[in-house]
């Protein structure tokens, strides 16, 4: 197979952005690493040209290892032998290239044997493993939980911890549990204290873990005896490597994402140790955990849009009805189109999402070294913003586009398609769980409409509607322009009853409406810089604006008063 | 002991090639690879330098080609070998190819050189046999084994239903094909940032003429569209092997 890097020149196209220069020059401490490690850059370029390199080989890694791997381990997934996961065996293969790669804890500092790599080729790497097999990467991106070690975690925790990351661990994070799902608050888990040999014991059942047997695990346990809410929770680390005691009782039988294992855990007086302080398990590091996995879902989700648009691509122009291929006929190459636009839109959103992310945790690790200027203190505070309402934002909106994305490249494969002779079959189902899992859509509204009400989207909007392009792109940005003031209007309305339940109703079409301005502006602006995206730019301003349209069109004629109308009587 | 890798750099070899209005095949933004088979002969050399059961100190690569290739030599780099020469050069036959790494290997002492049997854009299959030649040592083609055994080589081929194992002396230019190493060795992402630092010797080629002149390159002609048959109906597909493929006869 192709090598996923090279023949997707989108991904270097994000890579290229102009905000990475700041990106790199804060992650690298001004490439203070290059007098202590022989493989630490020495200057931008030098970083840049790393990151091309490795994302290089992970291109040739996807194409050559992981792709080919993925239909037999949707065939064969993973099972439970002696209460222990086995993997699928191309699961095993492919864990294996990855270690020996090392690919694994890319993000930690070189103290610790990582690659200090930022975000953005971070997020790449998960773009290209999920376009590869979108199960695979749940397993590699579990590292996520190195990332929550590294910020909250004592030092001799990191160094305990962090390198065996580095060396190819795997991670899992037990949040959840047969009574608490969405609602975290509600965790059960118990974790008691035992004085005299200073330990801590965790008791209980999680529930849909994925990977739950990793090497290292992130739990989160009811610590304060007689709470009920989230402030009677702590995280604790499980050495699963090390004690081996958890019992993996089964794993789902799930519709997608079959290679990677979900498991149910039993935990029975499992030593474990906190992270941080008590009571701080769900309120802050949960939080910060999750933010990180959802930028991974949301890449996960760009990853397989891309995947299922090559399969329809690819169909469409090879499978001939009425004389001629498919794609010549209006129903197909529009839905292609569409679905192109989307895919663009969703990556360009998806690595803006990553920058924020990669500025904030850059001065958030700076401000541990050292107190922050006034100005690198309002520059953390803006990017903190930022991530957090693109967060959601981003994994709610790619995840729905992927699903969409993955629905029409089966529906243009017709009833091939519904067979296993095609990977869309697979890659449908995969595409499902990305709009549940790490928070449904319809949790990730209420985080973005949050960022709706404080303005920062739209002050967002502002700053790419101010940003100088060229001329013949100025009629986009109009339509653009007259797309927020139709935003301005419909928010304006459902904000100003102040009625809770009004807001929650219309939440959805609020985020939806907001996010395909900037999705729209991101196209543009990305136009700007490369006039490729000129096709995708053209049909997706097209749609959102149509779409919006019909939006604050229910929301302009919607009362509180219509709220009962929509309830369900209960009987 | 020093190993020397011809290296070629190829198109990916999942990159369908196309051709330029004046009919020659055209390279833009082709991404380029290390020729398979000289990434298994170098995994091999790879595998022999850490064993410590062999006097395999240094493995080289010696490659002829632009400065566009530098970044796959530097992939080669990273997964393991010590050094790298490039002749700058852009060679038009296997001749030119195999002058420029004469010209070289003659000026210097080397043990093993390894070439891999042929390279996957233009096929030749020549290089390792004319370096051979020109340098006046023993060369093997289609080698699928090497171990070291003091200052000689064993070295295995595969030959139509069995294998032998020669002894040979050093110097010597082994051809390999596949088989010589299981699978390619993937670079690691910390050799990859090392190998920036590692250094890459450019030498100016010397004057040649090359022996062959490609007159013209034609692209395969399409595949014919294939025909699907249900698989319930066997008649349909025997009618369509004997009737309209011809390829076997029933009655």
């Amino acid at each position: 197979m192709p090598n996923f890097y090279t023949d997707n020149p989108d991904l270097k196209f994000h890579m290229n952005h102009p905000l990475m220069k700041k990106i790199v020059a804060l992650k690298e401490r001004n490439f203070a690493d290059k007098v202590k490690y022989d493989y630490a850059p020495v200057d931008f370029e030098d970083t840049m040209d790393s990151y091309e390199r490795v994302l290089d080989v992970v291109g040739e890694i996807c194409g050559d290892i992981i792709a080919p791997n993925a239909e037999d381990i949707d065939e064969e997934g993973p099972e439970v032998r002696d209460n222990r996961v086995k993997y699928a065996r191309g699961t095993e293969i492919n864990l294996e290239a990855i270690r020996k790669a090392g690919l694994m804890g890319i993000t930690l500092p070189r103290k610790y044997g990582g690659l200090n790599f930022s975000i953005v080729p971070y997020t790449m790497v998960a773009d290209m493993v999920s376009r590869a097999d979108a199960a695979f990467v749940n397993i590699w991106g579990l590292q996520d939980c190195a990332e929550t070690i590294h910020e909250f975690a004592s030092e001799k925790q990191k160094d305990r911890y962090l390198p065996r990351f580095c060396q190819g661990e795997t991670g899992s994070m037990a949040l959840t549990e047969p009574d608490a799902g969405s609602d975290l608050q509600s965790v059960q888990l118990k974790a008691t204290y035992d004085k005299e040999k200073d330990q801590w014991y965790l008791n209980g059942v999680k529930r849909f873990i994925t990977n739950g047997d990793g090497d290292i695990s992130l739990v989160l346990a009811r610590s304060e005896e007689g709470t009920k809410d989230g402030r009677g929770l702590s995280m604790f680390i499980y050495d699963n490597k090390k004690y081996h005691i958890t019992k993996v009782r089964r794993i789902e039988h799930k519709l997608g994402i079959i290679g990677s294992p979900t498991c149910e855990l039993v935990y029975r007086n499992t030593p474990a140790e906190l992270v941080g302080s008590r009571r701080m398990g769900l309120i802050r590091y949960v939080m910060s955990l999750m933010n990180g996995a959802r930028l991974g879902i949301a890449a996960q989700s760009v990853g397989i849009a891309e995947a299922a648009y090559r399969e329809a691509l690819a169909f469409a122009k090879e499978r001939e009805q009425f004389g001629k291929p498919i794609i010549h006929f209006p129903a197909v190459y529009e839905m292609l189109s569409v679905m192109k636009s989307k895919l663009d839109a969703s990556r360009s959103l998806l690595y803006e999402t990553a920058r924020f992310v990669d500025m904030y945790k850059a001065w958030f690790h700076i401000s541990k070294e050292r107190s922050l200027e006034k100005e690198e203190r309002q520059e953390m505070k803006k990017y903190q913003q930022l991530a957090e309402a693109y967060t959601p934002l981003a994994k709610g909106l790619a995840s729905e586009i992927c699903n969409r994305i993955a629905y029409d490249a089966l529906q243009i494969h017709g009833g091939s398609g519904f067979m296993k002779d095609y990977p869309i079959e697979r890659i449908y189902r995969d595409a499902r769980i990305t709009s549940i899992y790490e928070g449904t859509t319809q949790l990730q509204v209420v985080a973005a409409i949050a960022g709706i009400a404080r303005g920062t989207l739209l002050k967002q909007i502002r700053e790419y509607e101010e940003t100088k392009v060229k001329p013949e792109l100025h009629t986009y940005r109009r339509m653009l322009v007259s797309m927020t003031e139709e935003f301005e209007h419909a928010s304006g309305k459902v904000h100003e009853t102040e009625n809770k339940e009004f807001i929650d109703f219309h939440a959805r079409r609020l985020v939806e409406m907001a996010g395909n301005i900037i999705m729209g502006y991101l196209l543009l602006l990305d136009t700007n810089r490369e006039s490729r995206f000129w096709k995708s730019l053209e049909v997706f301003v097209r749609n959102a604006r149509a779409e919006n349209r019909e939006r604050a069109e229910f929301i302009m004629i919607s009362s509180i008063n219509d709220l009962g109308r929509f309830k369900q009587e209960e009987h | 002991m020093e190993i020397i890798i011809l290296m070629s750099v190829v198109p990916d070899t999942s990159v369908k090639i196309k051709l330029t209005a004046d009919g020659l095949p055209d390279m833009k933004e082709i991404p380029w690879i290390i020729n398979p088979w000289d990434e298994l002969a170098l995994t091999r050399a790879l595998e022999l330098k850490e064993d410590p059961g062999n006097t395999v100190n240094k493995v080289t690569l010696l490659h002829v080609g632009p400065s566009t290739h530098g970044q796959v030599l530097r992939k080669a780099m990273a997964m393991g070998a010590d050094e790298a020469v490039r002749i700058e050069a852009t060679p038009r036959d296997s001749y030119e190819t195999a002058y420029h790494i004469v010209a070289f290997l003659q000026e210097r002492a080397f043990d093993l050189v390894l070439a891999g049997i042929e390279s996957s854009d233009y096929n030749g299959a020549a290089v390792g046999g004319l370096v051979a030649g020109m340098l006046d040592i023993p060369s093997v083609s289609a080698v699928t084994g090497i171990q070291t055994e003091g200052d000689k080589l064993h070295v295995v081929r595969e030959t139509d239903g069995g294998r032998e194992t020669l002894r040979m002396p050093l110097p010597l230019l082994a051809v390999v094909q596949k088989g010589i190493a299981k699978e390619p060795r993937m670079p690691s992402m910390r050799g990859l940032m090392m190998a920036r630092k590692k250094n890459i010797h450019v030498i100016e080629p010397g004057a040649v003429d090359s022996l062959t002149e490609y007159a013209r390159f034609e692209l395969p002609p399409p595949k014919p569209p294939c025909h699907m048959v249900d698989a319930t109906n066997p008649g349909e597909l025997l009618e369509l092997l004997e009737n309209e493929s011809k390829v076997i006869h029933l009655s």
